[in-house]
């Protein structure tokens, strides 16, 4: 890499032979098609992207040194706000991790309830995904008919836990409560209605000559670059490598279910794009498997000193209420040590390396979120191409600012 | 308390006895073992500790074992012990899917170590923030300049001996 190249562009002279056309331009933070407060520099020569450079940090909040003040699971609701169009995926890792921590598992139920619902927050990820990204390239409705059915999922969210968007179901052993008496009816009505409203986005875009204009050959990444970059989810698996954690690494019970792993060789955003699609349709398939075979029995683990007790419990039993108090105001200690966990969100590769000292406060825990590897990615994919092409890409990486500041 | 913490290997010697044919161990004694200074083996997770100067080396050996994605990298402050800082690269393996933790001890005031971007360069953002965050060099980076906080902000945030509430 040139000494150039590596300069951010405010600071560095013009590229070689650029003479006096080329014009430094400032994009956002806020742009609406930035999909919140993503800046980006750009040096362009005409309309020719030369060079990029992010400018990130607008959201960061500090949340990994607020989790060191916290109880372990005061944690969980925290991990909401990093990602918030896929809620339950930053729950699920960190009860993961935390739960490797303590040599703890989830009961069957609990997993294959975290399983549906982890997948239900793909599915809304990928719905906002698709309903900006064609908003952005100019197709406006679509994005009218992705949140029409996001709706349906926020509103079962919100008969689950009480809360829309940032639900905080997982508890750290297993979930919050039990599921409302007609939550698994609500969920098989809405994956029976959606694989044709996938069809018709499908029927709206897929052969919508602007949109394919507009997207083929644009942002092409290849395989090489995406692994050195970082870049994981289904832009990876857009290039061509053919690798997700559910599949290949199960976590949480995934051993479990039949999916497909859709991959596509090309590289480009119309990859990325049908990537996608196909990948709702498997998670629908997940969450017909994990009705079908829901267990029965507890959704939370026994163990009565990390979990809190049942509300009716903790009123009738003595010793559920110590338990219930020494949780609430003391935490649990987890044995020392440190731990990664990965797990496949709806954006990628979301990881959380969680360090314990033995006491009832995390010492240290670390966020590793795709959008922030994958922004990396954003100079390669746009280069030489048209300044236009840019918001094409930065809608394909589906990029969210809360999990790149964090 | 499950098989994996049952099963831990604690130190160097054992790791070496529990796990002679790990990829990741051979390749690290194919090339110098005089540069592991520690092992773990704990809840199904290998950690190698490596010695500061010696880690792009041992970066260059375990990708060429198959260890081929950079996933995540981080540093933990152990402030007040010596050595202070910990880094904590997490290397995954498409092939053999699985994780492992290459770790390395720092101290000093002006802890540094080598860059990894020559080897992966997705460590680029990720040495960005643990030097904004925590104030660790990267010998060799491209553009160290802060990534999350603002330019002029002084201090770095995740140290242990910095005030939650800010510096008054």
């Amino acid at each position: 890499m040139s000494d150039l190249q590596s300069m951010p562009i405010l600071q560095a002279p013009v590229a070689e032979g650029a003479k006096d056309q080329h014009m430094v331009v400032n994009m956002g933070p806020q742009h609406p098609a930035t999909h919140g407060v993503l800046r980006l520099v750009l040096e362009i020569d005409g309309e020719i992207v030369v060079r990029l450079y992010p400018e990130i940090g607008y959201l960061h909040t500090g949340i990994e040194k607020t989790c060191e003040a916290k109880f372990y699971q005061q944690v969980v609701p925290l991990t909401d706000r990093v990602n918030y169009l896929d809620p339950l995926s930053n729950n699920l890792c960190y009860c993961l991790a935390v739960e490797k921590l303590l040599g703890l598992e989830a009961p069957p139920k609990a997993q294959w309830l975290r399983v549906l619902l982890a997948e239900l927050s793909r599915l809304n990820s990928h719905l906002i995904w698709l309903g900006t990204h064609a908003m952005d390239i100019g197709a406006l409705t679509v994005f009218l008919y992705t949140f029409r059915e996001r709706e349906e999922i926020l509103r079962i969210f919100e008969g689950l836990a009480g809360q829309r968007m940032m639900t905080s179901y997982f508890r750290i052993g297993g979930l919050l409560m039990e599921p409302p008496l007609d939550f698994f009816d609500r969920v098989q009505a809405f994956i029976h209605m959606l694989p044709e409203k996938i069809d018709e986005y499908s029927n709206l875009l897929t052969g919508n000559p602007i949109f394919r204009g507009r997207l083929k050959g644009v942002g092409f990444l290849s395989a090489a670059d995406a692994v050195a970059l970082g870049v994981t989810g289904p832009p990876m698996r857009a290039s061509g490598v053919d690798f997700d954690l559910r599949r290949d690494m199960p976590y949480s019970g995934y051993e479990k279910f039949q999916f497909h792993v859709p991959i596509a060789t090309e590289g480009d955003c119309w990859a990325r794009y049908e990537v996608r699609l196909v990948e709702m349709r498997e998670s629908i398939k997940i969450i017909q498997q994990a009705l079908d075979g829901m267990p029965q029995g507890p959704i939370k683990a026994d163990a009565p000193k990390i979990v809190l007790p049942d509300r009716e419990k903790m009123k009738t039993q003595m010793e559920a209420l110590i338990h219930h108090f020494k949780i609430v105001t003391d935490g649990f200690a987890v044995p020392a040590g440190e731990v990664y966990q990965g797990i496949e969100a709806g954006h990628g590769q979301t990881g959380y390396y969680v360090v314990s000292d033995g006491t009832a406060k995390p010492y240290r825990v670390h966020m590793r979120y795709p959008s922030f590897a994958t922004l990396q990615a954003l100079e390669t994919m746009c280069k030489g191409r048209l300044l236009a092409d840019v918001v094409a890409v930065i809608g394909s990486i589906d990029i969210v600012l809360g999990e790149i500041d964090r | 308390m499950t098989e994996a913490i049952k099963n831990s290997l604690e130190g160097k010697a054992a790791v070496l006895e529990g796990l002679p044919e790990h990829p990741a161990v051979r390749a690290i004694l194919g090339w110098n073992p005089g540069a592991l200074v520690d092992a773990k083996f704990d809840r199904g997770e290998l950690t190698l500790t490596i010695a500061a100067e010696e880690i792009h080396a041992a970066a260059v050996a375990v990708q060429a074992a198959g260890y081929n994605f950079f996933e995540d990298m981080t540093a933990v402050d152990w402030f007040p012990s010596s050595p202070r800082f910990q880094l904590s690269y997490h290397i995954l393996s498409h092939s053999y899917k699985e994780y492992i933790r290459l770790r390395v001890l720092v101290d000093g005031p002006d802890a540094a170590v080598e860059t990894m971007t020559t080897v992966w360069p997705a460590a680029n953002y990720y040495e960005r923030e643990v030097f904004d965050l925590f104030g660790i060099r990267f010998g060799g980076h491209p553009n160290l300049r802060r990534i999350l906080m603002p330019d002029d902000w002084e201090g770095h945030p995740l140290r242990k001996d910095y005030p939650v509430e800010g510096y008054r």
